[in-house]
């Protein structure tokens, strides 16, 4: 029987990270995710796997470990909330530029600014659309409970490496801060130096043997024509990311006539809002996107058919209904119901939201 | 002790700075009056007899052009 | 004797280091970068330490250190070197992790990660350039650009009122308890590029015993952007930098 444990979606995450072999973990306070490095130094995993844990002096300062870190061909990591996140926005550019695997963790408070540190959905366009400067983009995984702020951890990890790419668990204060039963996995253990050798000797910087030359690693290239070309390999690695890593959730969909769009905690109110929905004898639907690049846009495409209209429920101005739109492209009504700056709806708000926008 | 020494510049790698020329304690080095193909003059033993191959020139030159020779006589 | 006569192999003193790459270096004539690239390669191959060095190039003119040395490489943000540093030395302790950086890379835009690394007394070598100007970008005032001088963005000089006053970092850096060996060096003369051969291994040796942070600053010429020859440079250096920023070690222990 695994071992199941009452975590906090910030401590599943710590203890997910010394699970599935991670090296090292650099970061900063900020609320509501500090509880991931205190775990993390409650655990002393350099006595155990060997990781490697530093509070650093920034957030600038741990997107940098980070990029020395995976230069390394090293399982590194680092959690923070979003005004810190804008920080290491820079570093992400050059990590996804330079090609490297790392797995960042975004507790979104509210913004903009120093905001609140209540949760939010807020920085939706910030993982998704970039955040930092250049054509580039990450791999954004969306949590709905503590049991997947475990689980993404190791998903997270498995695909930056199967990608180069950095990848970002996008949570929130809620699910960081809530208490849930979590099924602790399996252990994976750390990869040793010889191993990371044979795996990623040939770009990663672990020493030059005298059969090479050095490795280097870098995003720049003064040239434009190498540039563009490095651009268009970029672009090649994305697409491939579009047609293979889609991953969602789909509750109630099959016979649905309406269907809301929500990720992470606003999906779980929206749970609730179904069995409202049903109680009243509307056919509603949720469509949970589990990964927010790759966006799940096929899996909204066909639903269509079938339905009167969508509603996106996000705790933010309207971010990812941008998305809902292109997907839908004009062929069914997509409204949009939000709270920001740390508000949070409940069910039956969102039901009547609802039966407003669609005159149920 | 005395030694005779030599050098050879690798034309194409030098730019002509003259720090070599200005370290050189016998006057050896001077820059050539001809240019490399990047149009810089470069540096040569104006006065081969002078060199002791104490090695000063290829220890400032920041372009590792100079490679050095020595012997005792 | 003829000069054939003693051009033999057996009669080699010196040659350029093997660690060094064939390529030809972007770097200005005359320019400081030059001998530090090629000291930093002759003492990693006098020390045998070519399969376990692992440098990191900031932003700026030595961005492409990577090209004339032949070791592993990372090339950082603007002033992050020392982070980047800092990382890959806690991940594989046994390696020798340098950070080479200029002077608004390390004391402007890197002054965090700078002192905060020395402070943890990462067990990592420093080389900084100290030219006094931004290079790569034109010649702007760097923190380390002294009153009076002329560049870029102070084209009638600098002025304290206006810019505040240059930053003589070393000797902050010398402050922090993390640092054991920390020293001003130059590389204008035969003697100068003696002693900072000598500085280089040390900090190399300190970081294989673990004795915390080995920070090096070579004073260095930008005759490019001072607009001297490399030869009026070097004096120019000599005679005005080298009052401000006195030569010697500060720290060793």
């Amino acid at each position: 029987m695994a071992e199941k444990l009452l975590k906090k979606g910030n401590e599943a995450i710590a203890l997910a990270a010394i699970r599935y072999g991670a090296d090292g973990y650099f970061g900063y306070p900020i609320t509501p995710q500090s509880e991931v490095m205190e775990t993390l130094m409650e655990e002393m995993p350099w006595e155990t796997t060997g990781m490697v844990v530093l509070q650093a002096e920034s957030e600038t300062s741990s997107i940098n470990m980070l990029y020395g870190g995976a230069c390394c061909g090293k399982k590194v990591m680092t959690s923070s909330s979003s005004p810190g996140i804008s920080l290491m926005c820079e570093g992400m550019s050059y990590m996804a530029g330079a090609e490297l695997p790392c797995l960042v963790v975004n507790v979104i408070r509210g913004g903009p600014g120093l905001g609140t540190i209540q949760p939010a959905q807020g920085d939706y366009f910030q993982a998704v659309k970039g955040g930092g400067h250049g054509d580039y983009k990450i791999i954004v995984l969306a949590p709905a409970s503590v049991q997947e702020m475990y689980d993404f951890v190791g998903l997270g990890f498995d695909l930056a490496f199967k990608y180069r790419n950095p990848v970002m668990i996008l949570s929130d204060g809620a699910i960081g801060q809530m208490m849930e039963k979590v099924e602790l996995r399996e252990p994976v253990r750390r990869l040793t130096d010889q191993e990371i050798v044979e795996k990623y000797g040939h770009w990663a910087t672990v020493g030059k043997p005298a059969s090479r030359n050095g490795n280097i690693i870098s995003s720049l290239s003064l040239a434009a024509t190498e540039m563009e070309a490095i651009n268009l390999r970029l672009q090649e690695k994305y697409q491939t990311i579009r047609e293979n890593e889609v991953r969602f959730e789909k509750t109630m969909c099959d016979d649905a006539e309406y269907m809301l769009v929500a990720f992470g905690s606003s999906a779980r109110i929206c749970e609730s809002t179904l069995e409202i929905a049903r109680e009243k004898g509307i056919r509603m639907g949720l469509l949970r996107p589990i990964t927010l690049f790759p966006f799940p846009e096929k899996a909204i495409q066909q639903t269509l058919p079938q339905l009167k209209g969508i509603m996106s429920v996000e705790l933010n101005a309207g971010q990812m209904v941008e998305d809902v739109r292109l997907a839908v492209n004009g062929t069914v009504p997509v409204e949009f119901y939000g709270r920001m700056g740390g508000s949070i709806f409940s069910p039956e708000e969102i039901f009547g939201a609802f039966s407003k926008k669609f005159n149920l | 002790m005395a030694f005779k020494g030599a050098i050879v510049v690798d034309i194409e790698r030098c730019k002509g700075c003259s720090v070599c020329v200005v370290n050189c304690p016998t006057q050896t080095i001077a820059l050539a009056k001809k240019v490399n193909s990047k149009g810089y003059p470069y540096s040569y033993m104006e006065n081969p007899d002078n060199c002791t191959g104490c090695g000063n020139c290829a220890t400032v030159c920041p372009d590792s052009v100079i490679t050095v020779y020595r012997v005792k006589i | 004797m003829d000069v054939k006569d003693i051009i033999k192999p057996e009669n080699l003193v010196y040659s350029k280091s093997k660690v060094l790459t064939d390529t030809i270096m972007h770097y200005c004539p005359g320019c400081s970068h030059g001998v530090v690239h090629k000291l930093l390669a002759e003492v990693i191959e006098e020390m045998g330490i070519q399969d376990k060095t692992i440098g990191v190039s900031p932003v700026g003119c030595a961005v492409f250190a990577y090209k004339y040395i032949n070791i592993d490489w990372q090339q950082a943000a603007h002033g992050r070197a020392p982070a980047l540093a800092t990382a890959t030395k806690r991940l594989y302790p046994d390696k020798y992790v340098v950070a080479y950086q200029g002077d608004g890379d390390l004391a402007s835009i890197g002054t965090a990660e700078i002192m905060h690394a020395c402070n943890r007394g990462e067990n990592i070598v420093v080389i900084f350039i100290n030219n006094a100007i931004y290079g790569m970008t034109g010649g702007q005032m760097a923190p380390t650009t002294l009153l009076g001088m002329k560049t870029a963005t102070t084209p009638y000089g600098r002025r304290a009122d206006l810019n505040g006053y240059p930053l003589k970092i070393t000797e902050l850096i010398a402050q922090l308890e993390g640092t054991c060996y920390v020293t001003r060096q130059s590389v204008q003369n035969p003697g100068s590029v003696r002693k900072t051969k000598k500085a280089i291994r040390k900090a190399l040796e300190n970081s294989a015993q673990k004795k915390g942070t080995s920070f090096v600053e070579i004073v260095s010429a930008c005759n490019s952007n001072w607009k001297m020859t490399p030869v009026q440079a070097n004096k120019w250096m000599e005679e005005n930098m080298f009052p401000f920023y006195p030569l010697g070690d500060i720290k060793d222990r």
